[in-house]
């Protein structure tokens, strides 16, 4: 049960953004920002965008941000959907590009412990064929589900546990992006 | 120095603000409504230095000097704590400062947050809504605590430059206070 009344009994964050618009709306257009425009120079694609979200919310191990950014991402790799559950299970042997893989290990950095992000993790990422753009999306997806999942956890938002309810909501985040619900 | 080119001179979260205006925006309303307007709302008890002192206790457990300096500095301008020993106290030992039984209560549920989101107990809201928090101020209380750990990553995940002038965050906190959280002002006082 949440912490608060929400008086509503949508799952996860849209609950809150339902309780919240006023504070909803920033953090909806933000994660539109981020996981579906990014910045200019950037070369990552919004299902990599979307696995890096799950990504970071599996080390946080906050349950429904793990799940439903998963279920985006696979939606959004289509026939490469498998690479999403490789990189949660193990991102060492996941068959992810070496450039993701050196952006996985700064978001996980980020999320651990910002000061740890050290000049030659940077440096690895960019012989890998990192811009700016991607170093600077992939920090602040990191931290955002850092404060993402920490706003679902810490009021202790519902939960689903079937798995068939986080498909429907990756195709709506695949499809549709970050569109606010309709408040209260 | 920074791990991305910024333009150069600007300090702390400001330079990838700079680069990244499309997600600025939204950051800044996030505070800005967040840390300022809901202060004025009916259901909310928590003042404007109140919310600038949840923030400067998390970027403080999150050691990150540039975020918990700057709002430290908003906090003490708007409570009055012209020589700063009030946030210290607070970012020392809170349970131990001079501020009410119901901050202190909410300073467990950011400390928790800080954590992680599921180190928040049962315990910790009861004992909040006993000391007079509504709902509205739980809410706030856990989002500023998460916001500030987003804050702080972003800026110390980027090594961002952090000035040490006091004076330039005690300038800067007038500024803050007289218009707000924006990516669009000048950030040095005029030469």
């Amino acid at each position: 049960m949440p912490h608060i009344q929400l008086n509503n009994d949508a799952p996860g964050i849209r609950s809150l953004v339902m309780y919240r618009p006023d504070t909803g709306k920033p953090l909806y257009e933000l994660a539109q920002a981020l996981l579906r425009a990014g910045s200019a120079d950037s070369t990552l694609s919004d299902a990599e965008r979307e696995l890096i979200a799950a990504f970071v919310s599996s080390q946080n191990r906050t349950f429904f941000c793990q799940q439903s950014h998963a279920a985006a991402a696979r939606y959004l790799y289509g026939e490469q959907a498998p690479v999403v559950d490789q990189t949660l299970e193990n991102l060492e042997t996941a068959p992810v590009s070496f450039k993701l893989r050196a952006l996985l290990t700064i978001a996980q950095r980020v999320a651990d412990d910002a000061r740890t992000v050290t000049d030659d993790v940077v440096e690895a990422a960019r012989a890998e064929g990192a811009t700016d753009g991607d170093v600077h999306d992939t920090v602040l997806i990191a931290a955002s589900f850092s404060m993402y999942n920490r706003y679902v956890d810490g009021l202790a938002t519902l939960t689903p546990d079937d798995p068939t309810a986080y498909t429907a909501m990756g195709e709506r985040m695949g499809t549709l992006g970050y569109v606010l619900p309709r408040p209260n | 120095m920074p791990h991305i080119d910024f333009a150069p001179g600007l300090p702390g979260i400001r330079g990838p603000m700079a680069f990244s205006p499309e997600t600025a925006r939204p950051l800044n309303d996030l505070v800005n409504v967040l840390l300022r307007t809901n202060a004025n709302h009916p259901d909310s008890t928590l003042s404007e230095g109140e919310r600038e002192l949840i923030g400067t206790y998390v970027s403080a457990r999150n050691d990150c000097f540039f975020c918990q300096t700057i709002h430290g500095s908003v906090a003490s301008h708007h409570l009055g704590d012209t020589d700063w020993s009030l946030v210290q106290s607070v970012k020392q030992d809170y349970t131990h400062a001079p501020i009410s039984t119901k901050l202190k209560a909410l300073l467990a549920i950011a400390g928790s947050v800080q954590q992680g989101g599921k180190y928040v107990t049962a315990g910790q809201i009861d004992k909040a809504r006993a000391e007079g928090a509504t709902d509205r101020d739980i809410h706030d209380t856990v989002l500023i605590a998460a916001a500030f750990c987003m804050f702080n990553r972003y800026v110390d995940g980027l090594d961002t430059w952090a000035p040490e002038s006091r004076d330039l965050y005690q300038y800067r906190a007038q500024k803050v206070v007289e218009y707000g959280y924006t990516h669009e002002d000048p950030y040095m006082p005029p030469a």
